[in-house]
């Protein structure tokens, strides 16, 4: 196991920048989740790591050593492909047993090494199978099975989930949170799924368009999102947003929304009188009720029942306000409510630069 | 509704076997007249098959002429050109497939170049160079030329069965700790050996019926192959027809052969995205 | 961090000088032997053979071999049986290529659909292709000799020929007889890309397009069709270059005549070279051939880059 030492990473494929400089230091034995839009360079930092990318700037250091001109076999890491990338020509031992074999492995060594990785994840019946034969989920596992084998200093896995179904997904999700828990072995994981994200990762780095947003635990990045990307980007259904402009000259912060309307902060925010400002509220902090203090007047236009709980998307000051409720039948469609913003779940955002201040 | 499908299916049948009588006619006839004695080949030659069959023109083909060393020549040019194409298609269309270079755009135009023009423009250049070497007049020349004229087409032709071959293998491949070339060795070369299969009897095939050079730049009979073997029943005053055609079932037998497994492997291999999972 | 960004520049590669030299060279070290072997077997015999369009060159004249400028040309200019070649070879290319095309893409479509006995079929299908061509040119000239072959005596029985001649010796019509022995021989390398070409297709395309109510026409038209045409494009391409460039059904067959009506400009280089020697006109001749080829070949694919481009 090592940690990785991720300074200044820049990418480009000729003209086209691609990474703007990626600084990160994931610790060993640490579990760490790349999110964000596609197209954000989240495969390309990955395979950088690999070595399967040229690093076209920055240094990138595997167990305190920089790998930068290694090839992909001496760097010592596994990789979990969203195709799996199984060998067609091999049985599921042979897929396991590669990376062993080309080391020049003691036989003895590679049976006891492969019927373990093949116990743990419940593949000792398909061994002599070739991929061909195997179901969408054995498959995936026996990708797991290769990566493990060997004992690298890190795995590294993109989107390894995306290809099953919605049930297996949650099943091999808690299988490798198990995995990692049982070696703990410093990973890197790519992932478009936001449940995967939150409840993998030690810590989950956040990014957009070739730049790092933030890096934080799950529970940071959802309750104090650095800034208006990783807001918007993190929670289903997606947070609230408002524009509207700070006031404080009275000493009571608060931020105009428009048509009269104003929503009072909880204490002053670090920027000028008169700022444009975005107001965030997670559709599960709206509070939905027939008479509110403090509560603005809201006609519900659309409910959403989600088995779990209900979606009521409403307008009130000429906005759209989204709020998530467990509770069931709260309000019908047409409906006159209070909607309110309990001020310790308000997000204030610089609307011009989208940083967080407050 | 399905009385209509009753009739597409037998209007599709019959369109099949009309292009399999049509395809296979020609040859029975080489077949029927390999078999004809000479002495009904004018009287008898419209019948589909002679009254009277005779093995006279094999035995004499094979017994009393050249044959049988224009036979050897033809299989040795034929099976090394075949061989030695495949494997250099192999390794160049690797790298038109895998790689993306400065030089491709070149090469790939170069290649095409190659297809353009008469070869028989060439004849007079290359006699000038190979003569000095001592390779006119020996098998190894007649091979050395063939493989250069077969390399780029066969080369594109393994280039698109690479193309249909996932890299993420032989990326998986290099993270479990091989070079990139034993990933094509171990990982990407057992995937295409199907259209390796193709490429070699594609060659062979074309390598087998070439005439052009093996008439002009052979000048023995010692290293002749079997096509110029057969043009000689023509150059003569009366055209043996029964012989020539023995000769000619003979030298079908190995091309068809070749051809007939291998056909599958040649559609297969083209069909994009066939090796998969 | 816009700013950072902006300012740092992209630093320099700073793998050892050997490494680089390495990684970059690998694709040409993979294509080194084809490409050596190209140049010296193709390129330079090329690039000999035009200089010999400029020159005085006969084989088994001493006093040949010299610079005698654009004069081929100018005798090619005004050469009747060349004007008479390049005719026949736009009338023997264009319906050799329109009709193995047709009946080659008719062939894919009906061994596309399943039925029992298919890979047999096929194979037999494809066969002809594994035919040496010289062998299927004195095959069909074989069949089309009315003392040992049938076909003249059917033609005759259907009323198509007043007597049952040799379709290769009529003035007028000699040129199918070649054109029909290259469809038998070339119908299988557009039947075997096309039908590639057509599995590559998704099947829940059609599937989609049955359930919006396309008949199978129109299915035909919207789904294969647009999918065939870069494979189309591109094999039309080399075919036509090759089938221009192909001799040898012409020569076994009937070697130009009658009377220079079958001569196509590849035969014409093969007389001019062989039977003359004289080989600084055949290469001029060539030249023209092949500059023609080009120019048609950069038509094709600035074709197929528009049709990949509206796809
Ligand atoms: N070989 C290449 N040449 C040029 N651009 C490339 C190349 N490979 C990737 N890109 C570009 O780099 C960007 C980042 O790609 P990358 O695959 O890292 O995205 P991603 O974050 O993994 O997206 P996804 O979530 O869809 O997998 C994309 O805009 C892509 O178009
Ligand atoms: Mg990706």
């Amino acid at each position: 196991m090592a940690s990785i030492d991720i300074t200044d990473v820049r990418k480009a494929y000729g003209a086209v920048k691609i990474l703007h400089g990626v600084d990160l230091t994931i610790q060993d034995g640490e579990f760490v989740v790349l999110v964000g839009p596609s197209g954000c360079g989240k495969s390309t930092l990955l395979r950088m790591i690999a070595g399967l990318e040229d690093i076209s700037a920055g240094e990138i250091k595997i167990g305190g050593k920089r790998v930068n001109e290694l090839d992909p076999k001496d760097r010592d890491i596994a990789m979990v492909f969203q195709s799996y990338a199984l060998y067609p020509h091999m049985t599921v031992a042979g897929n396991m047993s590669y990376s062993l074999r080309l080391r020049k492995t003691a036989k003895e060594k590679i049976a006891a090494a492969i019927s373990g990785a093949a116990e743990k994840l419940s593949l000792t019946p398909l061994m002599e199978r070739r991929p061909k034969a195997l179901s969408g989920g054995q498959r995936q596992r026996v990708a797991m099975g290769r990566a493990i084998v060997r004992k690298p200093k890190a795995f590294l896995f993109d989107e390894p989930l995306s290809n099953l179904d919605a049930r297996l997904r949650e099943h091999m999700r808690g299988e490798i949170k198990k995995l990692h828990q049982d070696l703990g072995a410093t990973s890197i994981y790519v992932t478009h799924d936001q449940i995967e994200a939150m409840t993998l990762a030690d810590r989950i780095v956040a990014m957009n368009a070739g730049v790092v947003q933030q890096v934080g635990s799950p529970l940071d990045l959802y309750d104090r999102p650095a800034n208006l990307f990783v807001a918007g980007f993190m929670g289903s259904p997606a947070m609230n947003m408002f524009e509207g402009t700070y006031r404080a000259t009275d000493g009571a912060p608060r931020i105009e929304l428009g048509q009269g309307i104003s929503v009072p902060l909880a204490g002053p925010a670090p920027t000028a009188e008169g700022t444009k400002v975005t107001l965030g509220i997670r559709p599960e902090h709206v509070l939905v009720g027939r008479e509110l203090p403090g509560g603005f007047e809201a006609r519900i236009d659309l409910v959403e029942p989600t088995g779990f709980g209900t979606i009521l998307h409403a307008s009130a000051f000429g906005s759209d306000v989204k709020a998530f409720s467990l509770e069931r039948g709260l309000a019908e469609r047409g409906d006159t409510v209070h909607v309110a913003f309990p001020v310790e779940r308000i997000h204030v955002f610089d609307t011009a630069t989208g940083a967080r201040i407050g | 509704m399905t009385r209509k499908r009753i009739v597409a299916t037998v209007a599709h049948r019959v369109a099949i076997l009309a292009y399999v009588l049509f395809a296979l006619f020609p040859l029975f006839w080489v077949l029927k007249i390999s078999v004809t004695p000479n002495d009904l080949l004018y009287s008898e030659g419209v019948r589909l098959w002679p009254s009277r069959t005779v093995f006279d023109h094999f035995d004499f083909v094979i017994r009393h002429s050249d044959f049988p060393l224009f036979f050897r020549n033809s299989m040795i040019v034929s099976l090394s050109t075949a061989v030695i194409v495949t494997i250099l298609s192999s390794l160049g269309g690797y790298a038109m497939s895998r790689f993306s270079f400065r030089g491709k755009f070149w090469i790939v135009g170069l290649m095409l170049l190659t297809q353009m023009f008469p070869l028989v423009m060439l004849i007079a250049p290359i006699f000038k160079i190979l003569s000095p070497l001592g390779l006119t007049n020996s098998l190894s020349g007649l091979i050395l030329v063939y493989v250069a004229f077969n390399v780029p087409f066969a080369t594109f032709l393994m280039q698109s069965f690479f193309d249909g071959i996932p890299k993420d293998l032989e990326e998986a491949a290099m993270i479990d700790g091989a070079t990139r070339f034993t990933a094509f060795r171990q990982i990407i070369l057992p995937l295409t050996l199907p259209g390796m299969a193709a490429t070699l009897g594609f060659v062979f095939t074309a390598a087998w019926s070439e005439l052009l050079f093996a008439l002009m730049l052979i000048s023995g009979v010692d290293a002749s192959t079997f096509p110029v073997g057969l043009l000689s029943f023509v150059s003569k005053f009366s055209v043996d027809f029964g012989q020539m055609m023995a000769a000619g079932v003979l030298a079908l037998i190995p091309a068809c052969l070749f051809f007939f497994f291998i056909q599958r492997y040649l559609v297969q291999g083209l069909t994009a995205g066939a090796v998969k999972g | 961090m816009t700013e950072a960004v902006n300012a740092a520049p992209y630093g320099r590669d700073r793998r050892p000088f050997l490494r680089r030299l390495a990684s970059a060279s690998e694709p040409y070290l993979y294509s080194a032997p084809a490409l050596i072997l190209i140049v010296t077997v193709m390129l330079v015999p090329l690039v000999i053979g035009i200089s010999y369009a400029f020159r005085d060159m006969t084989l088994l004249d001493p006093f040949s071999g010299g610079f005698i400028g654009l004069d081929h040309f100018r005798a090619l200019a005004k050469d009747k049986t060349f004007w008479q070649a390049l005719k026949n070879t736009v009338y023997w290319t264009g319906y050799s290529v329109a009709l193995q095309f047709c009946f080659g893409l008719i062939l894919a479509l009906l061994l596309d659909k399943p039925f029992r006995g298919r890979g047999l079929a096929q194979a037999l299908c494809f066969l002809p292709w594994a035919v040496p061509s010289f062998l299927s040119g004195l095959n069909w000239a074989m069949l089309f000799n009315p003392i040992v072959g049938p076909i003249p005596h059917w033609l005759y029985g259907l009323g198509l020929m007043s007597a049952p001649d040799n379709l290769l010796s009529s003035p007028d019509h000699a040129m199918w007889g070649p054109i029909i022995a290259n469809v038998w021989w070339g119908i299988p390398f557009f039947a075997i890309t096309l039908l590639a070409a057509l599995q590559s297709i998704p099947r829940d395309l059609y599937e989609a397009a049955a359930i919006d109510g396309a008949t199978p026409f129109q299915r035909f038209r919207s789904i294969t069709l647009p999918f065939l045409a870069p494979t189309i494009a591109i094999t039309v391409m080399l075919r036509t270059v090759w089938i221009a460039n192909f001799a040898d059904l012409i020569v076994v067959m009937t070697n130009g005549g009658p009377a220079d009506r079958t001569q196509i400009v590849a035969s014409y280089i093969f007389t001019q070279a062989f039977r003359r020697l004289d080989f600084g006109y055949a290469s001029a001749i060539a030249m023209v051939l092949l500059a023609l080829l080009l120019v048609y070949s950069m038509l094709i694919v600035l074709l197929r880059q528009t049709l990949l481009r509206e796809r």
